[in-house]
């Protein structure tokens, strides 16, 4: 019998071997390369382990997240390189860090399937990661261009849409988170969400957490809450919500839950979005739009992707993602009692997160590129942990009205109980937004505002005694550093 | 009963709900007018008093519709709501009166 591969063996038959990424005549390192309006960009920090260039470093990401092996192989023959490979296209000093830059990469469209961004991921955030001669490598930000960010849904309603659906205009949205997180009765899971509701607040909130546990399974969950929603609504005169998290195990379970939601009436559901993953949360957000449910998305689970500031994703790159799949809310930072970095940064995902037509990045504080979102529809943030009716002032002039803002202890734990903590907040909440329209200084007069509001509301008054004294301002892990 | 921004403060002042509409104006939104003899969650669209005010562009034009609307529906609630061209879409409502 031949052997075809033995009639050979003395001479290559391609250029076999290992070579550099960054080589001459091969396309992952072509500084000064201009993208087309096709393509996505990616902007990299990049941190190689010692003895390795930054060009090296920066051609072996582009590399291996989009069409290079380790070894060339004779099967690169049979494809045009030019046309499936990714190319660093700038690099750029990072202050402060000598060890690390940043790389612009460019990555032509047909990498990626339409509508898909589990596909996206795997290639742009897949094993590059641990590729070992890199220390450290983080995702900072990443450009969709029209071309791939349109086909995909986006917000099942968006921000508009859920103004009209829930009749609630001119003013942010107020919430809270229902506590103890774990261990409560249906029927006083449902007493806690009535009294909140009755109070003054626009929606509750289940925890991450809380998906069907022996205390308290779901289906029980979700007819006391529903009731409890429905009275406080005949009760106020006002439309109410309640987001039911309708986050399990399987994707089958989920679509059953969000189903009997609909079926009681629910204006609105939740899903821990990177727990269940992004082909998941795709689909229950076409489930949404399908149905007429709004979807609150929780981000439990994005301190461990996004929290290291060499390595990872950045949270600007989640929240974008969480918009062009779809969710209607989002939980972002508070921003409030935060340093100056941190504080920036997150009023540049809320601005990511919210604006319609040019996403510009002077407006967004920390990303790299602009981002048209077309006729995508805008994304709600939601502020949410650590705040109260001192803040009020601060956050409504950070965040203007589209936002919710949660005041999960700052209700429950008013001296008086949660109807008179909703009631608290929503009183300091109107006061503010009324002095705003008639023109003062929310930041110089604040806490006037409150004072003189106060003057009209028992519970204003005790809520404002109960967390006098009450700051948070540790030093942020991951701040916004200053560009040169 | 509750009827959404500004319900939870003390009733508004003449003069208060004059330096709302001043604020609308200055936004450049359209001024609407609309009135209901009931409050309920459910009711998606009161009665409009005329059509939003396109043409008027004072705080004293449109506290006169204002007042005009109570006197034809004393009974009824009103609310001063605004329309933003640029967003396309209603971006305020509050109740000024209430009945009796």
């Amino acid at each position: 019998m031949s052997n075809s591969s033995s009639e050979n063996q003395d001479k290559a038959l391609f250029d076999a071997g290992v070579k550099d990424y960054s080589a001459a005549g091969r396309y992952y390192y072509d500084i000064g390369y201009k993208p087309t309006e096709t393509q996505v960009l990616a902007a990299f920090r990049i941190t190689p382990q010692d003895g390795v260039s930054f060009e090296e470093a920066a051609a072996a990401v582009a590399a291996e997240s989009s069409f290079a092996t380790w070894t060339t192989v004779w099967s690169d023959y049979l494809v045009d390189g030019s046309r499936y490979s990714a190319r660093t296209y700038e690099i750029k000093p990072v202050p402060g860090h000598p060890d690390q830059v940043i790389a612009y990469i460019a990555y032509p469209l047909d990498l990626f399937e339409e509508g898909s961004m589990g596909n996206l991921m795997s290639s742009i955030v897949g094993n590059v990661f641990g590729f070992k001669p890199l220390r450290a490598l983080r995702l900072e930000d990443l450009y969709f261009p029209p071309a791939l960010l349109s086909t995909f849904q986006g917000p099942p309603h968006g921000i508009q849409v859920e103004r009209d659906r829930m009749d609630k205009y001119g003013r942010p949205l107020l919430g809270a988170t229902m506590k103890p997180k774990l261990g409560l009765s249906a029927k006083n899971y449902g007493r806690l969400v009535y009294e909140a509701l009755r109070g003054g607040l626009d929606f509750t909130k289940d925890d991450e957490n809380i998906t069907s546990q022996p205390f308290m399974r779901w289906r029980d969950r979700f007819e006391f809450v529903m009731h409890a929603v429905k009275q406080a609504e005949a009760e106020s005169g006002e439309r109410k919500g309640h987001y039911l998290n309708v986050t399990s195990g399987d994707m089958e379970e989920m679509y059953r839950r969000a189903e009997l939601a609909k079926e009681l009436g629910s204006r609105i559901i939740m899903v821990d979005y990177l727990i269940v993953g992004f082909t998941a949360f795709t689909s229950l957000s076409k489930w949404c739009r399908e149905n007429g449910m709004l979807l609150h998305a929780h981000r439990a689970m994005h301190s461990v992707i996004d929290r290291q500031p060499n390595h990872g994703v950045h949270w600007r790159v989640l929240a974008k993602m969480c918009r062009i799949v779809g969710a209607d809310h989002l939980h972002n930072g508070t921003v409030v009692g935060k340093l100056e970095g941190d504080r920036a940064s997150t009023i540049g995902i809320n601005e990511m997160m919210r604006t319609t037509g040019i996403a510009k990045v002077e407006n967004c504080p920390g990303h790299h590129f602009d981002q048209p979102w077309l006729s995508m529809p805008a994304m709600m943030p939601v502020a949410s942990g650590g705040i109260h009716v001192w803040n009020m002032p601060e956050l409504v002039s950070i965040f203007g009205d589209e936002v919710v803002l949660q005041f999960g202890g700052g209700t429950v734990g008013h001296p008086w109980g949660s109807a008179a903590g909703a009631t608290a907040n929503r009183v300091a909440l109107e006061a503010v937004v009324q002095a705003r329209n008639e023109g003062r200084d929310l930041l110089a007069e604040g806490a006037d505002i409150l004072k003189s509001a106060a003057r009209n509301s028992g519970e204003l008054r005790a809520a404002m005694e109960t967390w006098k004294d009450i700051k948070f301002d540790y030093e942020s892990v991951d701040a916004l550093e200053k560009r040169p | 009963m509750k009827t959404e921004t500004f319900s939870y403060l003390p009733a508004l002042t003449k003069e208060q709900v004059e330096k709302q509409i001043q604020y609308f104006l200055n936004n450049g939104w359209v001024v609407g007018i609309e009135h209901s003899s009931r409050l309920d969650p459910a009711l998606a669209f009161w009665e409009w008093w005329k059509l939003p005010l396109f043409n008027i562009r004072t705080v004293g034009g449109i506290m006169a519709e204002i007042e005009a609307c109570r006197e034809k529906h004393a009974n009824a609630y009103i609310r001063v709501t605004s329309y933003d061209n640029a967003r396309q879409t209603q971006v305020m409502s509050f109740v000024a009166y209430k009945p009796e």
